[in-house]
């Protein structure tokens, strides 16, 4: 099948009607979610038994080589041979019925399992070198894909695969807040990948910050007002422009560094849970269900929501007490927001940077990401196909830290209270 | 026994408070009747001096790490819906120092240790007080910074007679005109540029003339680069440090007389409130037909 490179396209048909989505078969065993879970964060992993070294597929209680219930999750590099493929002329599956035909083959990987694949449009004729990566389906289940053994893929360049992408190429995005540092990185960023249309939201018109005006001069952006904090004016914003936003990245943070004993009150973190928490659940009610209604709507339909979240949801940075449970607090809306938004194939993607290069991780010691590595890890995960992206060294260490022990990072964290 | 007589009271009370039948009840008769009919005869007119307390409304700015006055905000709680069915309600949140609002005496360090210095204690009677109105709108429209001074003062009380103790000294400025938020705030890198009082003035008005209290059509009472002045922000310390009051974003300052409106301004009786969002309006002496 050949490349299909994304065009630009076609505006929409107001006499026809706007589709509705369907999606791929989603039931997974709860051994076989070991790999969406990795799958999300960007990785290909099987298991692998560690006692005698098999590798699995597809993922099961025990070896399939010793019968050793010692099986261990672990990335793969996914080299392999396509042995053979066939296009998908004719399914019973809704979701499969409305896009055959769909090419699949069974791939040799060099680890000793075969696997079944998508096949991407670059890839040639079996049999032939391939590389086989996961990626998310619309309905945020892992699946694996067959790319080109050489060179980078993009997924975007295959019709059928671009819908496991939420490429913001021709796409129209609100960006809650284009006044943060980070904010108008994500905006240029957006701009640059070439999204067509960007709505920025700016809250407080009376505060004048440097760069946030030059954004207007970009031909795809326009100010709107918008203050998450103000449920009248996220309502009045998804009214005028909701039912044309495709993706919508939720930059809003109010980030404050006090820990409990260091503030009296809490007035303070009231505001932080107004915006990072509030604020979330006002967007979400307010433009959640428009995107949901234009979740099938042709090529440049809707298909995505960004939340702009820390490391410090993950465990509490104490030095940041009040911050990161307003962060924590997103986090598990944001997975509430996600179980929603799944039923249409609307994928949530959550960011996890570490402390960010601005006035209020001052104090901390580098390494600190730069708002334009946070603005392309943005773009990254959008034109990638992953739900959670935790972008630089320090969100990597937490994040390992988290996953191999939780209640052992608290401990360290808890050795920085202010 | 005990119902009984609960409900004998209930049914006292009652029959006490209908009004007899052809005739005009006690109130009728009294303090409401006197200003119905001034008013319906055009003998007294009524000035709204409110802005509307909208989301919109822009708060006081203060650097972002310290405690912010919240804005103006409000969650529906039902509106005719599956919530409550019938009826329409919001439950509100906003700083004491929000929209058209009251400053009490305790707002200010100064005033801490005054008697009767919070909303829940201050005397009902200062709720209702005359109001001498200095016209600044051609000074403020030319200067963002101007600032009123006793020469001012002096000027004024020459034309319109010596400013009376127990009275609001407002300062009329067109500001409430900006109703672009952007201009109202009036904000760059050095701050806020906004009218008022300078500090002798504020002295003068405290100490010589024994005002009830300064009121502002802009965000504060003091001018907005007043936290360059000595003392900073004067018309806080001096006032809330003498025991007076402030009144800020008011608007229709232009549709006062200099002299003879009387203003009536009574913020809510909040326990230990520092000031309060109120409903401020002025009574005229009405035209001559």
């Amino acid at each position: 099948m050949a490349l299909d490179t994304l065009q630009r396209p076609k505006r929409k048909n107001p006499i026809l009607r706007t589709r509705l989505p369907t999606l791929p078969p989603a039931a997974r065993s709860r051994v076989a979610l070991g790999l969406t879970a990795a799958a999300a964060r960007g990785r290909f992993e099987l298991q692998v038994c560690r006692d005698c070294g098999a590798v699995q597929y597809p993922p099961r209680e025990v070896c399939h080589a010793c019968l050793s219930e010692r099986l261990v999750w672990r990335a793969q590099d996914g080299r392999g041979e396509l042995l053979t493929e066939s296009v998908l002329r004719h399914a019973q599956e809704l979701f499969f019925r409305e896009r055959v035909p769909w090419r699949v083959g069974i791939v040799r990987l060099d680890a000793g399992v075969n696997v079944i694949a998508y096949v991407h449009a670059n890839v040639a004729t079996a049999p032939v070198r391939v590389r086989v990566t996961a990626a998310l389906d619309r309905a945020g289940q892992a699946v694996l894909v067959a790319v080109a053994a050489e060179g980078r893929t993009d997924l975007s360049d295959d019709a059928k695969l671009r819908e496991m992408t939420c490429d913001p190429r021709f796409r129209k995005v609100l960006v809650t807040d284009g006044k943060s540092p980070v904010g108008q990185a994500v905006v240029r960023a957006l701009a640059a990948a070439g999204a067509d249309q960007l709505w920025v939201g700016e809250a407080e018109p009376w505060k004048t910050f440097a760069g946030f005006a030059a954004l207007g001069d970009l031909p795809q952006v326009a100010i709107v007002p918008l203050d998450v904090t103000n449920g009248r004016s996220v309502r009045e914003l998804a009214g005028e422009i909701g039912a044309k936003v495709d993706i919508v990245v939720n930059t809003a943070d109010c980030h404050r560094t006090f820990g409990i004993a260091a503030r009296r009150g809490i007035e303070t973190a009231q505001l932080e849970m107004d915006v990072n928490y509030f604020g979330l659940l006002r967007l979400a009610q307010e433009f959640a269900p428009l995107l949901k209604a234009r979740a099938a709507d042709g090529r440049a339909g809707a298909i995505a929501w960004v939340n702009l979240l820390s490391i410090f949801a993950l465990s509490n940075y104490p030095p940041h007490g009040t911050y990161s449970a307003s962060k924590a607090a997103a986090l598990s809306l944001s997975q509430a927001l996600r179980a929603e938004l799944r039923q249409a194939g609307l994928r949530v993607i959550n960011l996890f940077p570490g402390p960010i290069d601005d006035d209020w991780d001052q104090l901390e010691l580098p390494p600190k990401l730069s708002p334009d590595a946070v603005a392309a890890a943005v773009v990254a995960a959008l034109k990638g196909s992953v739900e959670d992206v935790y972008p630089g060294d320090v969100a990597q260490d937490w994040l390992a830290r988290h996953l191999d022990n939780s209640k052992a990072l608290e401990r360290e964290l808890s050795e920085q209270a202010p | 026994m005990k119902a009984t007589s609960k409900k004998t009271a209930a049914k006292a009370k009652t029959s006490k408070d209908k009004p007899r039948k052809g005739h005009p009840s006690k109130a009728e008769d009294g303090v409401h009747a006197l200003l119905r009919g001034l008013v319906a005869s055009g003998g007294v007119r009524l000035v709204d001096l409110t802005q509307t307390l909208s989301p919109d409304f822009p708060p006081i700015v203060l650097p972002p790490e310290m405690g912010q006055c919240r804005p103006f905000r409000m969650e529906e709680i039902s509106r005719y819906d599956e919530r409550g069915p019938a009826w329409y309600w919001n439950n509100l949140s906003f700083g004491e120092h929000t929209g058209t609002h009251f400053d009490a005496p305790i707002h200010w360090i100064s005033g801490r240790d005054r008697p009767n210095n919070a909303l829940d204690m201050l005397p009902i009677e200062h709720f209702i007080a005359p109001a001498c109105v200095i016209d600044c709108s051609r000074e403020a429209a030319v200067d963002a910074d101007f600032l009123l001074t006793v020469g001012h003062l002096h000027a004024f009380e020459k034309r319109h007679g010596r400013i009376a103790a127990g009275s609001w000294v407002l300062m009329r400025t067109d500001w409430s005109k900006r109703t672009d938020p952007v201009a109202f705030q009036n904000l760059d890198e050095t701050g806020q540029h906004t009218p008022g009082p300078d500090a002798d003035c504020v002295r003068f008005l405290v100490e010589q003339r024994d005002v009830l209290g300064f009121g502002t059509e802009t965000i504060g009472t003091d001018a907005g680069q007043a936290a360059h002045f000595k003392p900073p922000y004067p018309c806080h310390f001096t006032m809330h440090g003498a025991g007076k009051y402030g009144l800020q974003c008011l608007c229709n300052l232009d549709r006062l007389p200099p002299t003879g409106a009387v203003i009536v301004a009574a913020p809510l009786k909040i326990l230990e409130g520092s000031g309060s969002p109120l409903r401020v309006f002025a009574l005229l002496p009405g035209r001559q037909r």
